[in-house]
């Protein structure tokens, strides 16, 4: 597999299955680890980045923890290609932006991404489809394990695994689940629910990560904690305590919105639903917004020739890089709009 | 508990001349104790001195400044001070932690709650203890100066130095 074959393919994580998914679209958790013996990255000359680069690309595919694995290297390919990778959640914004010797090795069905000099020397993640953070974090251990077997990583026996961040040391452990919240927005409640998630010491970001509003009904819940609290503690406090609440407040404001609004509701999902397949342009914001009542009308049960699955999908192939990629050319703003309306149309069977 | 010293009485623990003199009030009744100066460590009552003064004095200031001070903790590993992480809130090494470990602590604090010891998982690799980790990072910036300095007969005893580390 390669960075070409990725725009053929859906990711796990994208399927629309698993459990909660109505409302959880995904489960992530990464790790931050560091070679013992070396400066954190930042500090690292160039010289040494790049021997890093090298090093840990070679213990990384040899540690054969995926039979499909590849490695893209980050800082060699086109802009497009980066932008590809941070659409599909696969590297963070900072790292496609970055300037110095890095990369990414991903597995076949791009569950896994092990991020190669980015903040820390290692950021390895696992995502999964709706909530699944058990089955996660079972598996970034296992691979943490293997990695262990062939890496001296930097640990403190009170801090624990050091990370240049002091926010992230410890565990190295961020846990987050990116959920779709569209009835607490509609009813307003969204600021008291995730209110209630910073008062439980939990981040609030948006689609893509640190620095970006949360666009649309989209929104990423992570811990803050990574020290003091084992990884099993940390992992059962967010998916069994925060995140069944707010995925409650969600239904409820759901159930809601069905009894007390439902010409209002079937309203605004029908409209989304007409524009989608009607639309000759539309941009990425625009098309956000829409889907988004879309997925709400499939998940209630309001719209039943579409699935899931497709609506979850063309959240991902409507984003500028995937377009782009999917045409296999450059387009500008508007060649972008009329495409992406193309593609929804053809998507949803609207010609 | 008062700490002086009282150079004609024996150690009560050794018989050697006493160089500590305690008076401890416990439950209301007065002791007075004298202890030479390995006693005192053994009970964890006084730290011994090593090395010169200067170096305990040095310590003192880096132990004593902070981030309104002058005196700035300065890693002797990787060369960054604790206002340029607070600048760039990025660490420089993992030496770090233990040079800044009283400056990060309210940082901690904030950021993970009052509990600040690592209870998760701990790497099964053998040999990655903390000492060893900054003995190699500690060697590795003399090898960069050895090498900028054009000091290749230490550089190469360096180099020698970190791979008889890396092994074990």
């Amino acid at each position: 597999m390669t960075l070409a074959d990725l725009t053929r393919h859906t990711g796990q994580w994208l399927r629309g299955a698993g459990a909660r998914n109505d409302v959880v679209i995904s489960s992530r958790v990464r790790l931050a680890r560091n070679l013992a013996g070396l400066p954190f990255l930042s500090r690292c000359s160039i010289d040494q980045q790049r021997e890093l680069e090298a090093r840990l690309r070679k213990e990384v595919l040899e540690a054969r923890i995926d039979k499909s694995a590849f490695y893209v290297d980050v800082a060699a390919a086109g802009s497009l290609d980066r932008q590809l990778l941070v659409e599909r959640h696969l590297i963070s914004r900072q790292h496609a932006a970055a300037k110095h010797p890095r990369g990414v090795a991903i597995s076949g069905d791009e569950d896994l991404a092990i991020m190669i000099n980015e903040e820390d020397h290692l950021r390895i993640q696992v995502i999964r489809s709706g909530l699944a953070l058990g089955e996660a974090i079972e598996r970034i251990n296992a691979v943490d394990d293997k990695l262990e077997d062939r890496l001296d990583f930097a640990f403190h026996s009170r801090y624990g695994y050091l990370t240049a961040c002091p926010t992230n040391v410890g565990t190295g452990l961020r846990v987050s689940v990116m959920l779709h919240l569209p009835a607490l927005k509609l009813s307003g409640a969204i600021k008291k629910a995730l209110q209630a998630a910073r008062d439980m010491r939990l981040a609030v970001r948006g689609l893509y990560g640190e620095g970006t509003e949360a666009s649309g009904d989209f929104f990423q819940l992570s811990n803050q904690t990574t020290l003091g609290k084992s990884e099993q503690q940390i992992v059962e406090e967010f998916s069994e305590r925060v995140v069944p609440e707010i995925i409650r407040y969600e239904q409820t404001a759901r159930q809601a919105l069905l009894r007390d609004q439902r010409p209002a509701l079937e309203d605004k999902v029908f409209r989304a639903a007409g524009i989608l397949r009607s639309a000759r342009l539309i941009g990425t914001e625009e098309a956000l917004f829409m889907l988004s009542l879309l997925r709400l009308g499939v998940v209630l049960g309001l719209v039943t020739d579409v699935d899931l699955a497709t609506v979850n999908e063309l959240f991902l192939v409507t984003q500028p890089a995937h377009l782009q990629r999917i045409l296999s050319r450059e387009l500008s703003g508007q060649q972008r709009a009329q495409e992406r309306g193309r593609l929804i149309r053809r998507r949803l069977g609207a010609g | 508990m008062g700490n002086g010293a009282k150079m004609d009485h024996p150690c009560d623990r050794c018989g050697k001349p006493a160089t500590i003199y305690l008076t401890e009030i416990t439950d209301g009744h007065k002791v007075e104790r004298h202890l030479c100066e390995d006693c005192a460590v053994a009970e964890g009552v006084a730290i011994k001195a090593e090395g010169p003064i200067s170096k305990l004095l040095e310590d003192f200031i880096l132990q004593n400044s902070d981030e309104t001070g002058e005196l700035q903790p300065t890693c002797d590993v990787c060369g960054i001070s604790f206002s340029e992480f607070v600048d760039k809130k990025l660490l420089g090494c993992p030496h770090d932690y233990d040079v800044f470990s009283k400056n990060l602590q309210p940082i901690l604090n904030s950021e993970h709650g009052s509990a600040t010891q690592h209870i998760g998982k701990v790497p099964h690799r053998a040999g990655s203890d903390q000492k060893k980790q900054n003995s190699i990072l500690r060697l590795r910036s003399q090898l960069r100066t050895a090498i900028a300095a054009e000091e290749y007969e230490r550089a190469a005893a360096l180099r020698d130095q970190i791979k008889e580390l890396e092994k074990t």
